[in-house]
C-alpha cells in the first residue's frame, strides 16, 4: 500500500482524464466522425527533422498515426478520428513523455480555418462535459473558453514579442528558441486559448502552402494557459511537392547523424485521390493537465517510464 | 565550460511544436557559485571537468561550517551551508558523504541516494482520514519539513530519497 501512495494521489487526475476521454467520443459520434485504429508499429514515420521514432523489430512505432489516417482519407472515408498513444524518441520533460496520448482527427473539404473552429466547439463541449462554465482556470491564470478565440499569425507573434522576424530566426537557427523563450510565455497571458498560425514553409512538411503567399504554410498551433496543445494543416495533398518536401526532411536528418526513414512511397502514392482537408493532432495528456491544473505531464499518466 | 567547471543546478527539456529540442539549464560556477541560465541544443557537446569524488563522514556543524573526515587519513575539510545546499537536510551525524573536489579545493557534497532518518515532529493521524491522497508535513531530525502519508508518527524512521527530497517508504526496525 505505502508503495502505491503517489498513485493513489492521482485519483482526481485519472477520473477527470477518462471523463475527458468520454467526452470527446461524444463529440465525434455527434459529428458523424467515425472512430478507426491504425496501427501503432510501421515501416517507417513521416520523415521529420527533428521527431525521432522508436525503433521496433526492423519497423518502428509511430510517431503519430498522421500516414495510415491520410491514407483512409485517399480511400474514401471523410471524417475519421483516432485516440492513440505514439511514441517519440528521447522526449521527457515537464511535458513531454515518450509514450504519450494523441488525439488526431481529419475531416475532408475543408481547411485549417475551419478546423480552429471545431478545436474552439470540442474543447467547449469537453469543458461543458467536464462540469466547467466559461472560464478554466490554469496555474492561477484565467482562460476565457467563450468562442471565438484569439487567432494570430507567427509573423505578427515575432513582431509583437521578439526583436526579429521569422525569416531572420530561421537563418540564425533561432526560431525554436525564440519560440519557447520569448513567444510561449507570453501566449499565456492572453485571455482565452490562442491559434498561431502560418508559419514558414520549411516548417509545415506535410501543410498546404498558402495560396497567397507562398512563403508560409496553412499550419497553426493551438496554446491553451502556454501550452502547446496541438498542431493541424490544411493538409498538402501535391504527391510531388510531398516527395520533395520528405527529400529535404531526410537530407536534414542524415546532416545532423540521425538514422534515415525509408520513404513512405504507399503513402505518396495514394496522396493523389486524397481530396482537400484539414487534420489535426492535439496532445490528450497535456489537455488533461489544463483540466486538473497539473504542472507536470507526469501528475496525469499513470505511470511515469520511470516508475516502471 | 571556458576553464571552469560548471555544475547543473536546474534543467528544462523543452521542444516547440514540430522543432528541435532544447535543453535549458541554469548553470552554477562550481568554484564562484555565480549562476547562469543558458540554452542548448541537442548536439552539443562539453568536455567533462576535472573533478574527483572522495567518501568521507559527517562529523558535525560549528558556525555554519560542516566538518568532513576522511576515516582512512584523518584528513578534516569544511564546506558553508551554501556550499551543501540541499543536502545539509540530510546529514545525520557519521553518515558518509561523497566530497567533490576540484583539485584540492572542496566544491560540495552527494550524500546517498537513501537516507533514513527519524521523525521529530508528528501531528497525529486522525482516524477516519482516509490513506487515499492525503498527505501531511512532519519535521525529520536534520530539521528538514516534509509531506508524507498521514499514518507516518513521532519516533519512527522513514527513509528519503535524497534526489527529490521526498518521502518513499515507513522504516520497520
Amino acid at each position: 500500500m505505502e508503495d502505491s501512495w503517489k498513485r493513489a494521489r492521482k485519483e482526481n487526475a485519472l477520473r477527470v482524464r477518462a471523463g475527458m476521454i468520454r467526452a470527446i467520443r461524444r463529440f465525434f459520434a455527434k459529428n458523424d466522425y467515425l472512430e478507426v485504429e491504425t496501427p501503432f508499429r510501421i515501416p517507417g514515420p513521416a520523415p521529420e527533422s527533428h521527431i525521432d521514432a522508436i525503433p521496433s523489430d526492423d519497423w518502428f512505432l509511430h510517431t503519430s498515426p498522421e500516414l495510415c489516417m491520410k491514407r483512409l482519407l485517399a480511400a474514401g472515408y471523410p471524417q475519421i478520428f483516432q485516440l492513440c498513444k505514439c511514441f517519440r524518441r528521447g522526449e521527457r520533460g515537464s511535458l513531454h513523455i515518450p509514450e504519450f496520448t494523441l488525439l488526431e482527427w481529419y475531416k475532408s473539404g475543408t481547411d485549417y480555418r475551419k478546423m480552429m473552429e471545431e478545436c474552439e466547439e470540442l474543447i467547449s463541449h469537453v469543458a461543458r462535459s467536464l462540469g466547467h462554465g466559461r472560464t478554466l482556470y490554469y496555474r492561477g491564470r484565467e482562460i476565457a473558453i467563450q468562442a471565438p478565440w484569439e487567432r494570430i499569425s507567427v509573423k505578427d507573434a515575432f513582431r509583437r514579442y521578439s526583436s526579429v522576424s521569422p525569416a531572420e530566426a530561421l537563418e540564425n537557427n533561432l526560431f525554436d528558441e525564440i519560440m519557447v523563450r520569448e513567444i510561449e510565455p507570453r501566449l499565456a497571458e492572453r485571455k482565452t486559448p490562442v491559434f498561431l498560425y502560418d508559419y514558414p514553409v520549411v516548417l509545415g512538411a506535410l501543410a498546404r502552402t498558402k495560396g497567397s503567399n507562398p512563403d508560409v504554410a496553412e499550419r497553426f498551433e493551438l496554446y491553451m494557459g502556454g501550452l502547446e496543445l496541438a498542431n493541424a494543416f490544411s493538409e498538402l495533398t501535391d504527391a510531388g511537392e510531398q516527395r520533395g518536401r520528405f527529400e529535404k526532411e531526410e537530407q536534414n536528418r542524415r546532416e545532423s547523424g540521425k538514422p534515415p526513414y525509408p520513404m513512405p512511397e504507399k503513402f505518396l502514392s495514394e496522396l493523389a485521390t486524397m481530396p482537400e482537408s484539414s487534420g489535426i493532432a492535439l496532445g490528450v495528456d497535456r489537455l488533461a493537465m489544463i483540466f486538473t491544473d497539473s504542472a507536470t505531464i507526469d501528475d496525469v499518466v499513470t505511470f511515469t517510464p520511470e516508475e516502471l | 565550460m571556458d576553464g571552469d567547471p560548471y555544475v547543473i543546478v536546474d534543467f528544462e527539456f523543452s521542444k516547440p511544436g514540430k522543432g528541435q529540442s532544447l535543453y535549458r539549464c541554469k548553470l552554477k560556477n562550481m568554484v564562484n557559485g555565480n549562476q547562469f541560465e543558458r540554452t542548448f541544443r541537442s548536439g552539443d557537446t562539453f568536455e567533462p571537468a576535472n573533478l574527483r569524488e572522495k567518501q568521507m563522514q559527517y562529523l558535525y556543524e560549528e558556525d555554519n561550517q560542516y566538518c568532513f573526515m576522511d576515516t582512512e587519513t584523518y584528513e578534516q575539510v569544511y564546506l558553508t551551508q551554501d556550499q551543501l545546499g540541499d543536502a545539509k537536510n540530510y546529514l545525520s551525524d557519521n553518515l558518509n558523504v561523497d566530497i567533490l573536489f576540484f583539485g584540492d579545493e572542496p566544491l560540495g557534497i552527494t550524500p546517498p541516494n537513501f537516507v533514513e532518518l527519524s521523525v521529530t515532529k508528528a501531528e497525529p493521524w486522525a482516524k477516519g482520514d482516509s490513506v487515499t491522497g492525503k498527505t501531511k508535513p512532519v519535521e525529520v531530525e536534520t530539521g528538514y519539513t516534509l509531506q508524507v502519508p498521514p499514518f507516518i508518527e513521532e519516533g519512527e524512521k522513514i527513509r528519503i530519497d535524497t534526489r527529490t527530497g521526498e518521502y518513499l517508504t515507513r522504516v520497520k526496525e
